[in-house]
């Protein structure tokens, strides 16, 4: 919690500038309007961090969400008695991608930026080659109730995303938490002291996957069809980790910050609309997030020699 | 914690640049330019406005275009006739075609359509085509490669305009050029074929909502993007509609044609006017996303226009919208292969090819709806009659 503050403040300033150009923000729908629309985003970015607190990058989420959304609406073809049986198979291929990723990292020892880089280019190319440019088919109702309907006043995604994030901070808070951040921190240093490295990271890898699956069954519920949804995902995810003060490289940052980086890039993205700046600029920002991000994290590289309590080992 | 600490500073800073940056004319503020009249909240004209095409085209949308009235494709608004017998050669035909890209089902609808009728015609022994993948440098090689593949006609789409012009002026000194869709900054072309253009869309469009919206209501305007001409025309002309009418424009926004940025745009404005009277879109891939957001508001759906797109034609249908559906037809991509061919066989054909741009409205809807087909569909594809339709355009049989 102590890791996440700064990051929250942050947030809260966000909020309340939000607050100041629309009043109606503070009201409950509204508040649960933005909620619903960075759900995605957050689980992606708790995704993220499983990767890249161990010392790896997934670049393959954004296409992976494309895929995912243009198989859907393919499969399910308005039949709404495929719904779950598509979405069973959106998980399964969310984690098979992931286990690909995470096994030619570890096994063939391939640098992950290349890895994912190239499953981007896979899956991007995949679809393109499907669906020749234009989707086919229909969401059935009943998929994009979960990112369109809600139990009573909250939605579905809320309540999603609030059982993503407590399994993400329960994990790292386990065992596997210890171990993967430990893995980040010092992979030869972990591997010596008998950590699975390759099987924690191949684990990370499935768990961005997994995310990457629930964030495309939101957001193909919530905005429909599209063979654009995650388009710049992967960036806006990355993003949202090292805007929550988790490492690039690995070893340091709590999941709670990183779910509170996302929250944060969608309330400014939301205040930037609010003032009717142009949408290129949210890349602009993105990039200086992540510049200025890593520059504020090699600065103090020299003190990373002095031990600090806890430094390594605090998982949120 | 200092890491953290710069984080929130160089983040604090983007916040107050956010703030205080110069808004882009384009947007909510109601400083209204000494040339606009009432209306307000639309900013300053495009750089890409010409009021004598302006005129033009609006002119256009109510003169009889000549031709087959069953084949609007092979109909032509004022045609200027030009003398093609230069040209004149007996077949068989090698076609050649360079396209801008197939990245929007847009151009998948238009591009099918154009495969399909260059295999109606048996002279046509050799169709190349090269796809240039959205990339001006890409394109300019393709042409240059065409030209050596001795090509009996080249059709061009181009990616832009001013970048593709030389590409296709040294082109057109060794094959007859056939340009559709945008066009270049030369006459060399033996014909330029498109619909009427960006004008009437947006003007058609525009037109509709101050009809429907009461006076003073609010309009929402969303944009893909700025600087693409094909668009700006439509703005620009909507921004003429909108200045000389009592609605209010509450803002103009780039929606990047995304679906969820659509809606949360969308939801943003309900959110902070309560009430959104119209909305305008220069094109209407995300209009079913507009729509959803006020349904999933929980407010009745103002009048909107979109395109001729499936699932915008059963949205309106479903929901008994007030709506209208200017288009941009992708028949278009019939005519030039008719062009290339009128041109071999020596006939004239018009050096400015305007093709009838329909509009889609409650009346003529259900004629444009087909339920079989997939919901990114264009419905004026004219492709009915082709040869593997619907199969080959993604649609069921019934």
């Amino acid at each position: 919690m102590k890791r996440a503050l700064p990051i929250l403040v942050v947030l809260l300033v966000l909020l309340a500038a939000i607050a100041v150009a629309n009043p109606l923000f503070l009201e409950p729908a509204g508040f649960l309007a933005f909620l619903k629309r960075a759900a995605p985003l957050v689980i992606l970015a708790a995704g993220q961090y499983f990767v890249i607190v161990c010392g790896e990058f997934d670049l393959s989420v954004g296409s992976l969400v494309t895929a995912e959304v243009v198989i859907a609406a393919r499969l399910i073809d308005g039949d709404d008695a495929a719904t779950w049986p598509v979405i069973a198979l959106l998980i399964v291929a969310g984690l098979l991608v992931g286990l690909v990723n995470g096994v030619v990292t570890t096994k063939l020892r391939v640098p992950s930026f290349i890895v994912t880089l190239g499953m981007l280019l896979i899956l991007s190319g995949a679809v393109f080659l499907w669906t020749g440019g234009a989707p086919r088919g229909a969401l059935s109702e009943g998929f994009r109730a979960f990112g369109r309907g809600g139990l009573g006043p909250v939605p579905w995604s809320v309540l999603i995303l609030l059982a993503m994030g407590a399994a993400a901070i329960w994990l790292m808070r386990a065992d596997f938490g210890k171990t993967l951040m430990a893995t980040g921190d010092n992979e030869r240093a972990a591997a010596l002291s008998g950590v699975r490295v390759d099987r924690a990271k191949i684990f990370a890898f499935m768990l961005s996957g997994l995310a990457a699956a629930v964030a495309a069954i939101l957001l193909g519920g919530f905005a429909g069809v599209s063979a654009q949804v995650g388009q710049g995902l992967e960036f806006s995810a990355i993003t949202a980790v090292v805007l929550g003060g988790v490492v690039l490289g690995g070893g340091r940052g709590s999941v709670l910050a990183a779910m509170a980086g996302a929250f944060t890039l969608e309330a400014l993205f939301t205040l930037l609309n609010l003032y009717g700046i142009s949408g290129a600029l949210e890349f602009t920002v993105q990039g200086v997030i992540i510049i200025a991000a890593v520059a504020a994290g090699a600065i103090r590289l020299p003190r990373k020699f002095t031990p600090r309590r806890g430094d390594a080992h605090a998982a949120s | 914690m200092p890491r953290h600490k710069a984080t929130a500073a160089v983040f604090a800073a983007l916040v107050l640049a956010g703030c205080t940056t110069d808004k882009p004319a384009s947007t909510t503020q109601s400083a209204a330019p000494a040339t606009s009249a009432q209306g307000s909240g639309t900013g300053a004209q495009s750089k890409f406005f010409v009021q004598a095409d302006f005129d033009a085209q609006l002119a256009m949308r109510t003169q009889t275009p000549q031709g087959p009235t069953d084949k609007p494709w092979e109909q032509a608004i004022a045609p200027q006739m030009t003398g093609t017998a230069k040209y004149k050669k007996d077949g068989p035909y090698h076609l050649c075609f360079s396209n801008a890209a197939v990245n929007n089902p847009w151009r998948q609808v238009g591009w099918k359509t154009m495969q399909a009728e260059a295999g109606l015609h048996k002279e046509i022994t050799k169709f190349t085509a090269l796809d240039a993948e959205g990339k001006d440098d890409k394109q300019i090689s393709d042409i240059a490669e065409l030209q050596a593949k001795g090509c009996d006609a080249l059709i061009v789409s181009p990616n832009t305009t001013a970048t593709l012009t030389p590409a296709v002026t040294a082109a057109c000194a060794k094959v007859p050029v056939i340009v559709f869709d945008r066009g270049v900054q030369t006459d060399c072309p033996v014909t330029f074929i498109k619909p009427i253009g960006g004008y009437a869309f947006g003007a058609d469009a525009a037109e509709f909502l101050v009809e429907k919206v009461p006076a003073g209501g609010k309009v929402l305007a969303l944009r893909i993007l700025p600087g693409v001409d094909v668009l700006e025309t439509r703005w620009s002309a909507a921004k003429v509609v909108f200045d000389k009418s009592k609605v209010q424009v509450a803002g103009v926004e780039f929606t990047d044609g995304d679906a969820a940025k659509t809606k949360s745009i969308v939801s943003d404005y309900i959110q902070r006017y309560g009430k959104i009277d119209g909305v305008w879109m220069d094109a209407g891939a995300t209009a079913v996303a507009a729509i959803e957001a006020f349904e999933d508001a929980g407010v009745p759906v103002p009048p909107i226009n979109g395109e001729d797109q499936q699932d915008f034609l059963q949205k309106w249908k479903d929901a008994g919208l007030t709506a209208v559906a200017p288009t941009y037809p992708t028949y278009q991509w019939r005519t030039p292969i008719i062009a290339a061919l009128k041109i071999l066989k020596g006939e004239e054909v018009p050096k400015m090819w305007n093709l009838p741009q329909p509009k889609v409205t409650s009346e003529n809807l259900s004629t444009y709806l087909k339920p079989n087909m997939p919901p990114l569909h264009y419905a004026l594809c004219g492709c009915e009659t082709l040869p593997g339709f619907p199969e080959n355009w993604g649609g069921k049989k019934s």
